[in-house]
């Protein structure tokens, strides 16, 4: 199976996606996998809605992805990312980074998640206990060159 | 010219849609849409001066020439993981 780069709103299953990802030259996989909290700086968290801009966001996975085995020289990486509402302890994100040798995975799977931070065009709004709820203040993305 | 512009999280529940169609002179700019929206659509005057934008799924610096058809996505700060 290709790595898979994908925005669902179901939940993710990750034995699936790590049997995708590793191939045979694989000594290791790595799974990072993102979950609900149950506080925001000390406000209690009941559940959290998510949004994406699913054709980009994908695109930007695989670039990011792309990037990283590029520079740690892994083997294949996914990378999906769940929107709607999420209840606390579910999965928000999955990486997995395979690769021939740990080390490099490690690196690879830092890098995945700090860079999907930063430019993947995901949103989240907490809903907290007490009812109210508030878009997650977040990374602005830079354009090329980081200049508007 | 006609472009899409697209509004997500924050900046959606600024402009009151989803998707707007904006009418443009030839060789506008992203820039020229940005103030044509935020001094026509009342919500949209708390747009930022200087928004996150992407053209047709990359990000774009404020300059960038439009064309008709374009897919103009307004990204607030992002915040995945």
């Amino acid at each position: 199976m290709p790595p898979a780069f994908r925005v669902t709103r179901d939940p993710i299953d990750p034995a699936a996606l790590l049997r995708d990802t590793v191939a045979p030259s694989d000594g290791a996989a790595l799974l990072f996998w993102g979950v609900v909290r149950d506080e925001h700086d000390g406000r209690p968290v009941a559940h959290l809605e998510y949004e994406a801009y699913a054709p980009m966001a994908e695109a930007k996975l695989r670039e990011i992805a792309d990037e990283a085995r590029t520079r740690w020289a892994t083997g294949e990486i996914s990378v999906v990312h769940r929107v709607g509402r999420l209840e606390v302890g579910e999965a928000s994100v999955a990486i997995v980074v395979a690769s021939p040798h740990r080390a490099e995975a490690y690196e690879a799977s830092r890098y995945v998640i700090e860079e999907l931070k930063r430019r993947v065009p995901v949103w989240k709004r907490e809903g907290y206990v007490d009812g109210e709820t508030e878009w997650v203040p977040g990374f602005i993305p830079l354009a090329e060159g980081g200049q508007t | 010219m006609t472009v899409r512009s697209l509004f997500f999280a924050s900046y959606r529940d600024l402009a009151g849609a989803e998707e707007l169609l904006v009418e443009l002179p030839a060789a506008a700019t992203v820039r020229d849409l940005v103030r044509e929206l935020r001094g026509t659509r009342a919500g949209l005057a708390r747009l930022p001066e200087s928004p996150a934008v992407a053209v047709n799924l990359e990000y774009v610096p404020l300059s960038t020439p439009l064309r008709d058809g374009d897919e103009v996505a307004f990204i607030p700060p992002v915040a995945g993981g």
